[in-house]
């Protein structure tokens, strides 16, 4: 994996490697809390935010870590992190981290970060880590949030409800679409469709690309005239 | 000699970074505890306050909290807290925070106040797992169902009577869901029964200590 332009990095982190759709990784996060697109927003920012400093600080400290003991010290690193986000999420926004609960503290658990860490960050210098961290940590919350969003949809029937758990005031119920949702979309099993469906949507949409790049590609050799097999 | 040197560099290196680590919490810490401390200060009068509805009182809420250590006969199988609210040196109402353990999943937390002459000012689920679209009913934020408890004490209706309508009882239930209602009543009869039988004890016994 190269270093590259942040444009590439956000390439990498929204679509061609994007944690959630393609690694898989953090899916006990990715299903449990995407009842609702603001319980997405919340713990995808969180996690942004825990993936962004913890890939800076790896980075900045990679020439002084020895490589046996690299891991214990990732660790610590992301665990002091989540303690930090956590705490700043109680005192600012109380009731998205009650919400939330415990998967906050399981940011800690979500291998999408200590993989980035090992992966990039302990390798490369701190723009690119940070670039890195931005890319991976926004494509694992944009995808928090559209399977939020779907679910809240298909479920409730209703989108954006919670929405004073972020902005403060009075309770918000969410914008009403219909009186009764798929209640399936809600309950557990509608996690895993809804993943399946957007790994699904991607693949299709991959494929469909490819295959027209490659109708493209003979069309284009035989102009610029030098096609070789 | 050579063999110990990476280890003690191993050794220091983490210990730093530990430090560094501590001392960024500890900012943290520093910088939000006013804040949190406050909002759970928020919270707990938030959450107290639906439930003395029509209540006269001018103690502060959440102040005079009172623990049960187990066994005792109030619903639930761990510490039971009680907050007492009074109007000058007179008692108004307590407010029970009581554990249902026979919801259809998991334990579901109630908030039940009662007034000094024993009629219910209010009820409210503090926490439940119970399935969404049927049992959830029993939160305020998805029915009403919760409201025709206000009032109602325990010789009204008579013990038979606090049951669900399909168990010849007095109360509504809740479509798809049965087991959610009976044990949310259950618990509220049970704690209507002890603070009948504890009335005075409730109200003149000390407030336990914070971290109890």
């Amino acid at each position: 994996m190269t270093s590259g332009g942040l444009i590439e990095r956000l390439q990498h982190g929204l679509w061609r490697d994007n944690p959630g759709l393609v690694q898989l990784l953090g899916l006990c996060p990715l299903l449990a809390v995407t009842t609702t697109l603001v319980n997405g927003l919340g713990l995808g920012v969180a996690t942004l935010m825990v993936l962004t400093l913890s890939n800076g600080l790896v980075s900045a400290t990679r020439r002084w870590i020895q490589q046996e003991i690299r891991i214990p010290i990732y660790v610590l690193i992301i665990a002091s992190l989540v303690t930090c986000i956590e705490l700043i999420f109680k005192a600012w926004f109380p009731s998205l981290d009650r919400s939330l609960g415990i998967f906050i503290p399981l940011i800690v658990t979500n291998c999408a970060i200590v993989a980035r860490a090992e992966v990039f960050a302990s390798r490369n210098a701190i723009g690119a880590s940070l670039a890195d961290g931005i890319s991976m940590g926004s494509g694992f919350a944009l995808l928090l949030m559209a399977i939020g969003a779907f679910r809240e949809l298909v479920g409730h029937a209703s989108i954006l409800s919670g929405l004073d758990m972020i902005t403060g005031g009075e309770p918000f119920n969410g914008l009403a679409l219909a009186d009764n949702g798929l209640l399936l979309a809600i309950l557990p099993p509608g996690a895993f469709f809804s993943l399946a469906l957007a790994v699904a949507a991607k693949n299709v949409l991959d494929r469909k690309r490819l295959a027209s790049r490659k109708a493209d590609m003979p069309r284009r050799m035989h102009q610029s005239g030098n096609a070789q097999t | 000699m050579s063999a110990e040197r990476p280890i003690l560099r191993s050794g220091a290196t983490l210990a730093l970074i530990a430090a560094l680590c501590t001392a960024l919490i500890a900012a943290t810490f520093q910088v939000t505890a006013e804040r949190i401390a406050a909002n759970e200060k928020a919270l707990l009068e938030q959450s107290l306050l639906p439930v003395l509805d029509g209540v006269f009182y001018d103690s502060a809420l959440g102040d005079s909290r009172l623990v049960i250590p187990p066994p005792h006969a109030l619903p639930g199988n761990d510490a039971a807290v009680i907050y007492r609210v009074y109007a000058g040196q007179q008692a108004a109402a307590a407010l029970f925070a009581v554990t249902a353990r026979d919801g259809f999943s998991g334990a579901i937390r109630i908030l039940v106040g009662v007034d000094v002459a024993g009629k219910v000012t209010g009820i409210r689920i503090l926490e439940h797992r119970e399935t969404p679209g049927l049992g959830d009913k029993i939160d305020v934020t998805r029915s009403n169902w919760v409201y025709q408890f206000d009032g109602r004490s325990i010789g009204d209706p008579v013990f038979s009577g606090w049951a669900i309508r399909g168990d010849g009882g007095e109360f509504d239930q809740l479509t798809g869901a049965s087991v959610t209602p009976r044990a949310v009543i259950k618990a509220m009869r049970d704690t209507l029964i002890y603070f009948d039988a504890h009335r005075a004890e409730i109200f003149s016994l000390p407030a336990t200590e914070e971290g109890q």
